[in-house]
């Protein structure tokens, strides 16, 4: 899928995360704030690639501004963040699972 | 013809070191005149009080933190002494908080060297968590502080106490005026203690002042200032009262378990501290012991409305209060006669003649982290940044019967329940119970208290199964990089030193 406009998924609440994308060719642009960063961000990047990488994107700006979120809850806003952002949304809801 | 002592005692030999009387004004000048005699430590501003303070660079200045985020005494002191040309000097308070930031200037242009206080929270924490200080800060407990000055290591040269009201002798409380913060616990050791005791205070009323938490043996000087502090800001930060469900679940549990223990009976006693959780607590515990008809004897510590409430529906016997944490508690201090105004020496000190917490039978306390021994930080984060207070923490876990430790199991992706604490403030061994949203560990040293709760049917589990269910939800945070250099020293309410804060990379 490609990314082909702006979209936003998710809130700055606690335990939460903001996910804006927006179309960029040339290959993956992944900025992370977290406020966990020195304790999990590495897992948050690893895990916010790997559920781009499922969903088969592989160009476009991503911005994540977590607030110590779980995975799960990553994964979650970064999906929702991507189906805004395609023109078709085509994801195996089970293959994201 | 008038006799005088020289006539009466000629030929009288006096032994030395000793000399004739000469006027009943010879020693108190201040006798000679009424207006002297009733206004003579009635000072017209701040800087005429520290002049006559005898203040000098290197000296030890402390104050109380009872309005906490509210307060407006600390940095405005503080800045005057800056202004004045004070360097070097040791900044002893009872407490530091984030309103606190203002002094890192007065930090870095050295006049302030060194910091003893049961805590720091934002900005100032942060500066000095990244190596602002010299010397490490030494981080105390409550009782612990009155206990630093009992072995002569914490000498305070000049006590700044704010008080509400005070009269022109230094007879002073803070439960009538305008700004009324309650008890003033932390107060009363330094006025008990200081060299010279200056008081802040917004009102000047008449001759005698009463009640007299602060007394006019002990005080110096009185200085008439606008505003002590904001009273609506003390249950900022650290007392809340919550509507958080998850918190209201770690409360009901926490009731829970104060019910099954073994410390249930007619006249028991509890601190239920701050923080949500903990603040909550009290109130499940009223239809407790309505269906056991049973009331506390007395109730101890950090007092908030939740313990007045018990109070006032005679369900609580006496409450001793060494910090007022609402209006409600203060106001509650200064209407109800058994609401009882303490001091910390009182109420925590190891080497007081006695001390309240060892007749204390629960109580509840807060944690950022809990380890696997049961030891418990309230201090650094998890990303080795200062945030907390050591405050009554370690001193009611020694004291009491039994110490109930109530926190989440994690706090958005960071667990409380970990493997090492990043800093150890309260040993483990005192700590009896832990409980969480996911469930209740007893520490293995209690199996009378295991027993008791697993037979009453609580979610009783063990303290490594809690940090494999954290583990689990957070994944395993990645070490936090400190550098040799320490920032910090714990101190044990002993005066030992039970752990060092080191600076944090970066």
């Amino acid at each position: 899928m490609k990314i082909v406009r702006e979209a936003l998924a998710g809130t700055l609440e606690s335990s939460d995360l903001m996910v804006r994308i927006a179309p960029k060719d040339g290959g993956l642009d992944i900025v992370l704030e977290s406020e966990v960063i020195h304790q999990f961000g590495a897992q948050i990047e690893a895990v916010v690639r790997e559920t781009l990488d499922r969903l088969g994107i592989d160009e476009g700006l991503v911005v994540v501004e977590d607030k110590g979120a779980l995975d799960c809850v990553v994964r979650a806003r970064i999906q929702t963040a991507v189906s805004r952002a395609v023109d078709e949304w085509t994801a195996d809801w089970r293959a994201l699972a | 013809m008038t006799q005088t002592a020289k006539d009466r005692l000629a030929g009288v030999p006096l032994p030395s070191g000793l000399e004739a009387f000469s006027g009943v004004t010879a020693h108190a000048p201040h006798l000679a005149s009424r207006e002297e005699k009733h206004g003579r430590k009635l000072t017209k501003s701040l800087e005429d009080a520290i002049r006559a303070s005898g203040l000098k660079n290197g000296m030890t200045i402390s104050f109380h933190h009872s309005f906490r985020e509210g307060d407006k005494i600390i940095n405005t002191v503080v800045a005057k002494l800056a202004e004045m040309g004070f360097r070097d000097l040791t900044l002893a308070p009872s407490s530091l908080l984030s309103c606190n930031a203002p002094l890192i200037e007065h930090i870095r242009s050295g006049v302030i060297r060194r910091i003893y206080t049961s805590g720091m929270r934002g900005k100032l924490a942060d500066a000095i968590s990244h190596g602002l200080m010299a010397e490490p800060i030494n981080v105390h407990s409550h009782g612990g502080r009155v206990h630093l000055m009992d072995r002569g290591e914490l000498v305070i040269d000049v006590a700044f106490l704010s008080v509400s009201t005070a009269d022109p002798f230094g007879n002073a409380n803070a439960v009538t005026g305008k700004s009324r913060c309650g008890s003033l616990g932390y107060a009363m050791v330094d006025a008990d203690r200081a060299k010279t005791v200056i008081l802040l205070a917004e009102e000047i009323v008449a001759y005698p002042n009463a009640p007299a938490s602060i007394r006019q043996d002990q005080v110096d000087f009185v200085v008439p200032v606008e505003q002590i502090g904001d009273p609506s800001k003390i249950s900022v930060g650290a007392a809340r009262a919550t509507t958080n469900p998850r918190e209201l679940l770690i409360a009901r549990l926490a009731a829970d378990a104060m019910e099954h223990a073994g410390y249930f009976e007619d006249g028991f006693s509890m601190q239920t501290g701050t923080g949500g959780s903990a603040t909550a607590t009290a109130r499940f515990l009223e239809q407790k012991m309505r269906r056991k008809g049973i009331r506390a004897g007395f109730a101890l510590g950090g007092i908030t409305g939740s313990i007045v409430d018990l109070h006032e529906k005679g369900l609580v016997g006496r409450i001793l209060d060494t910090q007022s944490f609402d209006s409600v508690a203060a106001q509650s201090l200064a209407k109800n006669a058994e609401h009882l105004e303490i001091s910390t020496n009182f109420y925590a000190n190891l080497t007081a003649k006695a001390a309240s917490v060892d007749r204390v039978d629960m109580v509840i306390l807060s944690a950022l982290e809990i380890d696997l021994d049961f030891n418990v930080n309230v201090i650094t984060g998890s990303d080795g940044v200062m945030r907390g207070a050591s405050g009554g923490h370690s001193d009611t876990a020694a004291g009491a019967g039994l110490a109930i430790v109530v926190g989440p199991l994690i706090r958005s992706r960071i667990p409380t329940v970990v493997e090492r604490c990043t800093t150890v403030v309260t040993p483990g061994e005192t700590v009896g119970v832990l409980v969480t949203d996911h469930g209740i560990a007893v520490n293995p040293n209690r199996p009378d208290v295991a027993e008791r709760l697993k037979a009453a049917g609580l979610p009783v589990t063990t303290i490594e199964d809690l940090h494999r269910r954290a583990t689990m939800l957070t994944g395993v945070p990645q070490p936090i990089e400190f550098l040799d250099r320490v920032v910090g020293l714990i101190r044990y309410r002993d005066g030992s030193v039970i752990d060092a804060v080191r600076q944090v990379k970066g």
